[in-house]
């Protein structure tokens, strides 16, 4: 995959060329120069360490969006060797932005859902830019229903800008197409685990994310709006968009400092493309842990505790 | 000289003017006719011309649909914080001031307990005079809590929803309020008691994505507007202005997402007749 600069990686990416290029200068024979090639990797180390140990909410959310970012099939393919897709929602259409299917999960017979994003422009327009048609979450809410019957836990992957603000959606009901899944979900009888891989955006994230755990990757986020929405209305100016992030506070440790999801899964300095395998491996174990914990209580007591932590979730002051 | 120009006698002058007291008419917003306040507040506010539902405050509904003397309020003491310590024009601390000073309420919904022509309800109520009946904590617990006591009782809920979306100063909180509360409507649906959802205007973003559209039957107040997305976020998508009427109560009713339009005059007898055809025990 090509290279994709943040604005912010920019320095970091102008210092590992250099090197490259003294590296290749030096492999070709003109001057040797190991020495100094040695000393500038130390000091690309260290500012690799400095800028993503530090990065600010805005940064967080470029990298929650970054093109090389592995998406829901991505993980998919690293996790479980045997998925089978299943399509349609048995009543309108097949809507590609959100990926369904059966699997194995370590040795678990597992339901995957997840938005899926496409790379480049053919391929995000059939994706439709992870951005679900109500038949989308239809056909989630009916793959949940599968599973139910199966007694198959569901695991579902959140990476989405939000449900799509067409026409045509609000034609074919995607408020109500919401309102079904989080009502679903909300009393499903199988285990069923979120992940939110990338932007967790809004109500057409969450319409995948009732869930007994919610877990977030270091470098994603999870927001009642996106950021430039906020800041158009907030602040009249989408450009306001980083201070709206900042107001909202909408990164996974936002989010767990305010225990409204359960756990942060590590990411690699620099972000999750930098080593997909990897953040597979550490989804797949923790996401397998859960279902293993949850598997040990009964139907009722996991729908008992999974509508008391929605319960628990906000403030106010009684008088 | 003479003075021509001047005026002798005032007999053309205008007398006093006849003060008319501000607010005493008033004008439809969708057929332009004038009218009288004091009447069209008999007609429940729905001009009777036009038959337009000028929206109307939590106090009015509660009068329309529960029977005098049965009303009781709930969590009235509840009140919002500014969690996030959120900013932008101004703090929403401030913020919860202003519109509590402007709205004489504590929030965005009101929650009452009475009867409707005798049948013990719960009943919720948005009011868009709040920060535009926005969705934050506040208003999910209030309506958990009210679903709770229907539970409890057990009767039937009625929530009726007026209400621009989550809000956003409240972040992720405000999200999960979606969550929250269509999560306790499961536990009503457990114990087999109807849950009516009216939707007036404007009903649109997470609260008709969640509680508005979980009714056992769904009814909209004529010329409502209900959706997800706003008309303007749905223009810009698009590309293209939006037809006459889309999103209007009629649409949404079209494409199959109300069960009827309910005019307001005949809400409680509507909803009354359905409760008792809903109650299986009624007709042993």
């Amino acid at each position: 995959m090509k290279r994709h600069t943040i604005d912010f990686e920019r320095p970091l990416h102008e210092l590992e060329d250099k090197i490259n290029e003294l590296e290749k200068a030096s492999c070709d024979g003109e001057v040797k120069m190991e020495k100094e090639v040695e000393r500038l990797r130390k000091k690309m180390e260290k500012m690799r360490k400095n800028i993503y140990s530090n990065l600010n909410r805005w940064q967080r959310v470029q990298l929650a969006r970054h093109p090389n970012r592995p998406y829901t099939l991505d993980y998919i393919n690293y996790i479980s060797n045997d998925f089978i897709e299943l399509k349609g929602d048995r009543n309108f259409r097949e809507d590609e932005s959100i990926i369904a299917g059966i699997g194995h999960w370590q040795d678990l017979s597992v339901v995957i859902i997840g938005h899926q994003k496409g790379r480049g422009t053919r391929q995000n327009l059939m994706r439709n830019f992870g951005m679900p048609h109500p038949e989308g979450y239809r056909k989630a809410l009916r793959v949940m229903k599968l599973a139910e019957k199966f007694n198959l836990p569901v695991i579902t992957l959140i990476d989405t800008p939000g449900a799509y603000p067409g026409d045509k959606a609000e034609e074919r009901g995607q408020s109500s197409a919401i309102a079904e899944n989080l009502s679903f979900m909300a009393a499903l009888k199988v285990p069923i685990v979120a992940v939110v891989i990338g932007e967790g955006g809004s109500g057409g994230a969450l319409a995948l994310g009732v869930a007994d755990r919610i877990f977030m990757l270091q470098n994603s986020i999870y927001s009642v709006i996106s950021p430039e929405g906020c800041a158009s209305i907030l602040y009249r100016d989408a450009s306001h968009a980083p201070e709206a992030a900042d107001a909202m506070k909408i990164t996974a440790q936002d989010l767990l400092e305010h225990n409204v999801i359960d756990k942060i899964i590590d990411e690699p300095l620099g972000g999750a493309h930098n080593n997909p395998e990897g953040v597979a491996q550490n989804i797949s174990q923790i996401v397998y842990d859960a279902i293993i914990e949850l598997n040990g209580m009964t139907p009722e007591a996991r729908i008992e505790a999974r509508i008391d932590k929605y319960m628990k979730i906000g403030r106010w002051i009684e008088e | 000289m003479p003075d021509w120009f001047k005026r002798t006698t005032d007999g053309l002058q205008p007398k006093t003017r006849k003060s008319i007291p501000d607010g005493v008419w008033i004008k439809c917003e969708s057929c332009s006719e004038s009218l009288f306040k004091k009447e069209l507040e008999r007609n429940l506010s729905v001009c009777p011309k036009c038959g337009n539902h000028f929206r109307i405050s939590s106090n009015e509904y509660i009068e329309i649909l529960l029977d005098e003397g049965s009303v009781d309020e709930h969590d009235a003491g509840l009140k919002s914080t500014d969690i996030l310590k959120f900013k932008d024009s101004i703090k929403y601390s401030d913020r919860i001031v202003k519109y509590t000073r402007k709205s004489g309420f504590k929030d965005a919904i009101r929650c009452f307990s009475g009867s409707m022509d005798g049948i013990l309800v719960q009943l919720a109520v948005m009011d868009f005079a709040f920060m535009g009946g926005s969705v934050g904590s506040v208003v999910g617990e209030k309506f958990c809590r009210a679903v709770l006591r229907a539970v409890e009782a057990p009767c039937p809920m009625v929530a009726v929803s007026c209400s621009g979306g989550m809000r956003m100063q409240e972040g992720i909180f405000s999200l999960m309020q979606m969550a929250k509360s269509s999560a306790i409507l499961t536990k009503l649906s457990a114990i087999k008691q109807p849950y009516i959802s009216i939707l007036t205007n404007p009903t649109t973003g997470g609260t008709t994505a969640s509680f508005a559209m979980l009714g056992d039957i769904n009814i909209a107040e004529p010329g409502a507007l209900i959706g997800f997305a706003g008309p303007r976020v749905i223009k810009q998508t698009i590309g293209q202005d939006l037809p006459e009427g889309f999103q209007s109560s009629d649409f949404v009713m079209e494409h199959g997402f109300m069960d009827m339009i309910v005019e307001r005059k005949e809400l409680k007898k509507r909803i009354v007749t359905l409760l008792g055809l809903l109650d299986g025990r009624s007709s042993s």
